[in-house]
């Protein structure tokens, strides 16, 4: 899966819990949680869709990978097959 | 025979609009079924009824804004007479015309491009019947007239309103308005007009707004709190979270919020002058745990609907319960027990919070449990000033009910509960 696919794969889950939030309004290497205004309910739900959508275990372990939108991205892009 | 009124759903509440008819006449239903789905300012609620029985008919058309506690259906029972139609002290409706489209509160999505898969945000209040009236629009600056009172309305316009299947009950209006039969005419072609064409947005956030103001001012008017605070160690909490999650799957992992509120829903089981409602007549505590849950929503406002028999859920239980909250809260989309029969409420900060937040009661409830941002603070431990991961708890309480004595062994019954998360 190229960047690109996985970038916009990431954006749509986003869209979904913060509709109100623009990609381009956002800080890209800032902390997703403030940037998208996302409690751990939603960051939970975000780990478990993009989980089932690239096949991944996600573990709370890795939380810290996860932490800005690039950051994010790149975790996808190394784990992804 | 009997009556199926409009229910209130919620100290905040005064009227409904009508949004789905889950039940149609001639329809048999149980205790518990879904008979109406009803928009306030909180969302749509859907409603259930209380009986079995066989809808006989319904008196309030789609679209209708109902105060609390009018009829909305008649609903019959196994062994009632079959008479034609009993006596009704409201206005009986004409059946609905079949052409009227349902009013549903989801977007439309041939009106609203948006991305494929979107969750619904809490959607638009449909507009009232009064919003359009050009009469209403144009010529007066209205006060919403929604509630007890039905507007003054000749009674040539009253029956031609019948006919049409317009109730005057939900129209907005300048109070010193009487609504006139050529009025009704009029409105009765602008509502024919505008039944294909995109109704016109409304202010939710606003709707909200006043509708928290109102259960807040009572609360404060009414509610004699007192507040207390207490500091709670969740290390031991945190690494048992961090353990058990490390071997599930996300949708199966816990947060800090599902182990409070077993916690909570436990205390309570000794504490039970914290959870019921005081009523006219005083205090009555209730039987089972309702744990509202404070949850706040993205376009503004925050909704607390209940985990019913938390005290009787395991975390893994209320941890899917609060999932689904969270994601109806996103949806707009409530079961109208869950806003009116929480027994007490919990109100956290979150991860992103900060350190205190010390709750206004939901009446008729008598207490709330505030949950500050857990982070790490220094604390003794050991006899050594350490980094812990910590959270200020805190209560508001109603002292018609209870005393800060009771309050302050209840915070720390909670706290204890905590520091055996393997027990929640």
């Amino acid at each position: 899966m190229t960047q690109a696919e996985i970038e916009t794969a990431l954006t749509n889950e986003l869209y979904k819990i913060a509709p109100d939030v623009s990609l381009d309004d956002i800080d890209r290497a800032g902390d997703l949680r403030e940037e998208f205004d996302i409690d751990s309910m939603d960051f939970l739900n975000l780990v478990a869709a993009l989980g089932k959508r690239f096949n991944l275990p996600m573990p709370e372990a890795d939380y810290p990978q996860m932490s800005c939108f690039d950051d994010l991205v790149r975790y996808l892009v190394d784990k992804s097959p | 025979m009997s009556q199926f009124l409009m229910p209130s759903l919620g100290a905040d509440m005064t009227s409904g609009k009508l949004v789905e008819q889950t039940i149609a006449a001639g329809e048999a239903f149980q205790r518990g079924d879904v008979i109406a789905a009803v928009e306030t300012q909180k969302g749509v609620i859907e409603v259930e009824v209380f009986e079995d029985g066989v809808l006989d008919r319904w008196l309030v058309d789609l679209g209708t804004e109902v105060p609390v506690g009018m009829p909305l259906a008649v609903i019959a029972h196994e062994g009632d007479p079959q008479p034609d139609h009993p006596e009704i002290p409201s206005e009986p409706k004409p059946p609905m015309p079949p052409d009227i489209p349902v009013v549903r509160a989801e977007p439309d999505p041939t009106q609203e491009p948006t991305p494929p898969e979107t969750v619904p945000l809490p959607p638009e209040p449909q507009p009232q019947l009064g919003e359009l009236s050009p009469t209403t629009a144009s010529e007066t600056s209205a006060t919403p007239y929604v509630g007890a009172t039905r507007p003054r309305i000749t009674p040539a316009a009253r029956r031609l309103a019948a006919e049409l299947g317009i109730d005057p009950a939900g129209l907005t209006l300048a109070t010193d308005q009487i609504l006139n039969r050529q009025q009704i005419e009029q409105l009765a072609v602008t509502l024919a007009e505008t039944r294909d064409s995109p109704a016109p947005k409304s202010d939710a956030a606003g709707e909200m707004r006043k509708a928290i103001a109102a259960a807040m001012t009572r609360s404060k008017r009414e509610i004699p709190h007192y507040y207390l605070a207490h500091q709670v160690d969740l290390t031991t909490a945190d690494a048992y979270l961090t353990k058990l999650n490390a071997e599930r799957a996300p949708t199966t992992r816990l947060l800090m919020g599902a182990l409070f509120a077993r916690a909570i829903a436990l205390a309570l089981t000794k504490f039970p002058e914290f959870n019921g409602h005081y009523k006219t007549d005083g205090f009555c505590p209730a039987e089972a745990v309702h744990l509202g849950i404070a949850i706040h929503i993205r376009t503004g406002g925050l909704v607390a609907p209940a985990l019913f028999d938390a005290e009787t859920r395991t975390a893994d239980d209320l941890m899917q319960g609060l999932s689904d909250l969270v994601s109806r809260v996103r949806a707009g989309r409530f079961k109208a027990r869950e806003l009116s029969d929480a027994t007490i409420t919990m109100t956290s900060l979150g991860a992103r919070g900060v350190d205190l937040v010390t709750g206004v009661i939901y009446p008729p409830q008598v207490a709330i449990v505030g949950v500050g941002t857990p982070r790490l603070r220094p604390m003794v431990h050991d006899e050594h000033v350490v980094p812990r991961l910590s959270a200020t708890l805190s209560l508001a309480a109603d002292h018609r009910v209870s005393d800060g004595h009771r309050g302050a062994l209840f915070l720390r019954a909670i706290d204890t509960k905590l520091q055996e998360p393997q027990n929640l």
